[in-house]
């Protein structure tokens, strides 16, 4: 099998006192699409972060296509990994088109300016999230939904092999959800990319990804196959909640009591 | 207009206000006369030797303040950060009231002022450094305290300074372009800062989205900061020492051209120079001929000009804290 995309070996994060996980050893391979879930303060973030190299690890290391990614140049590993925020807080002015093409700072050189095909690519990322025709919009005028989407519109115009995504999803209203969930896990499956993110819907997870990663405190965690891992008895270990099995049209859906 | 139009017409609002300057005064100026360098012995000193290297002056403090401004608002991802914020110019405040009380002036009074605003950079990077964390907010509430420290020790330099020197102090402090040394040095500062900061500005453009988000985008967030810290510190430290703190050009200026449009650094950051260059001439030719022959600081034009101008943005846009 090829390098991973991205390794963890004997990844142990604490954060406040508090251990997220402890000795994780995982593969993510390209054409994979994996889902963190958790119940909220497990540490899902910190976690993610700790994966993007935003954060030294308590032990273990974490390597990008093989390579230990505290030792690359942020601009290297921007180039191949591309990260979702949670929340963007947006202190200055600029319009869509221009956060857009930020995506590109990591593949330009210092004094390069983006090309009509970087604003291609922008435009066209635009475009697959449903903001095309806004490129000229000031950023605090679009609503929770539109910025989000934005965010991931900078993210694909960024064009990384591996996506690292903080809860995709926030601000998005169901149809939204469906579409940029789709747009996101199709380019896995085209591509030869991975993906790795933050969801609270284990039904969003079970329809749109193929490994799973559960964190349930104390350093706990299990991860592998879909199939093996979303089952009924480990979400209700997950959220500390009673769940119902239903038969759907894609699989078993899981309603909360 | 696009950002390139904008910039097109900075650059021309720069040599019209010079011109401006140059003409505006006691002394009435025929400009063609000048020109052809036939205009009388005591225009051409007057303009010349006076006027010219005090404009001059006045567009490096200018320039130097707008970027320095523009610098700042980014490193602390605040929108209300001015070049003082972190405490440089009570450092250099310091120093120099307590020049002005030693009876020293000129190139002394200067370089001690220059001296203090130093000292209080290194006193605020060393306090908001500690233990290794360097986030924006302990960044930003070190060198608040700072700031308000050196405006204790002010306050208790005015209360104590005997009554001659106190006009000399009150015109230092309000900002004032009357005794500027000759202007070749600001000028190049100002220059240095704005060429040493081109190469980072598409990085600010992703900094002053957040630091993770910088980070996510390949920026090294630590050594940009530093760079960031340092480059706009020793700009404020150049223009309070040649000019005293003038204020509001820091604050006003990058604020005005992003609502002109001018959101990409790579913009921004030139059109600073030029717009901060310009309007300081402009409210220095003011500052000068209002109330002529007496001369007023040109901190207290900026200030009237600037907090109207500053209320106005505010409530237009809703700047977001």
């Amino acid at each position: 099998m090829s390098t991973p995309l991205l390794t963890a070996c004997g990844l142990t994060v604490e954060i406040g006192g508090k251990q997220v996980c402890s000795d994780l050893n995982l593969d993510i391979h390209a054409g994979q699409c994996w889902a963190l879930l958790g119940t909220n303060g497990i540490g899902k973030t910190t976690l993610l972060h700790t994966l993007a190299g935003l954060r030294t690890p308590t032990a273990g290391q974490i390597l990008l296509n093989g390579l230990a990614i505290d030792t690359l140049p942020r601009r290297q590993v921007a180039r191949q990994m591309g990260l979702l925020l949670q929340e963007e807080g947006d202190a200055f002015p600029g319009t869509v088109l221009e956060t857009a093409l930020s995506g590109r700072h990591p593949h330009l050189g210092r004094w390069q300016w983006e090309s009509a095909a970087d604003i291609a690519l922008a435009e066209q990322a635009l475009a697959q999230v449903g903001l095309a025709g806004l490129e000229t919009r000031q950023i605090n005028t679009l609503s929770g939904g539109e910025r989000r989407r934005l965010s991931v519109a900078t993210l694909l115009t960024q064009d990384p092999r591996l996506f690292l995504l903080d809860e995709p999803t926030n601000h998005l209203d169901p149809h939204q959800q469906i579409t940029l969930l789709e747009q996101l896990t199709s380019q896995v499956q085209e591509e030869t990319r991975g993906l790795l993110m933050i969801l609270h819907d284990v039904n969003l997870a079970s329809r749109f990804c193929d490994h799973a990663l559960l964190l349930f405190g104390e350093g706990e965690s299990l991860y592998g196959p879909l199939s093996r891992v979303l089952r009924a008895k480990n979400i209700e270990r997950l959220y500390s909640h009673p769940v119902i099995e239903l038969d759907g049209p894609r699989g078993p859906i899981y309603l909360p009591q | 207009m696009t950002p390139r139009i904008t910039l097109g017409l900075l650059l021309l609002l720069a040599p019209a206000s010079l011109l401006l300057a140059l003409v505006s005064g006691s002394i009435d100026i025929d400009l063609w006369a000048l020109l052809s360098h036939s205009a009388e012995p005591l225009a051409q000193t007057v303009v010349f030797e006076l006027r010219l290297p005090r404009a001059l002056a006045a567009f490096a403090v200018g320039g130097m303040l707008a970027l320095a401004g523009a610098l700042m608002q980014v490193l602390l991802r605040n929108p209300l950060a001015d070049p003082y914020i972190l405490g440089i110019s009570g450092g250099a405040a310091v120093a120099a009231l307590l020049s002005l009380l030693a009876g020293l002036s000129g190139l002394l009074l200067a370089g001690n002022a220059f001296i203090g605003a130093l000292a209080s950079m290194l006193l605020v990077f060393g306090l908001a450094h500690g233990r290794g964390t360097w986030t924006a907010t302990r960044l930003i509430l070190t060198g608040v305290i700072v700031a308000a420290g050196w405006g204790a020790l002010i306050g208790l330099i005015l209360a104590l300074a005997p009554e001659r020197g106190l006009h000399g102090m009150l015109f230092w402090l309000m900002g004032d372009l009357s005794h500027t040394p000759p202007p070749l040095w600001g000028l190049l500062a100002c220059g240095l800062g704005l060429l040493l900061c081109l190469p980072l500005a598409r990085d600010l453009n992703v900094l002053a989205r957040g630091e993770l988000a910088a980070s996510a985008l390949g920026v090294a967030v630590p050594r940009l900061r530093l760079l960031l810290y340092f480059i706009a510190s020793l700009l404020t430290a150049g223009a309070v020492t040649i000019a005293g703190s003038i204020g509001f050009v820091g604050l006003v200026i990058p604020h005005l051209l992003r609502l002109l449009g001018l959101h990409d650094h790579r913009h921004l950051l030139p059109g600073c120079v030029l717009a901060g260059g310009s309007l300081l001439m402009l409210a220095d030719t003011l500052a000068r001929t209002v109330v002529a022959p007496q001369q007023l600081p040109v901190g207290v034009i900026t200030a009237l000009l600037g907090v109207p101008l500053f209320l106005y943005l505010l409530n237009r846009r809703g700047i977001r804290l």
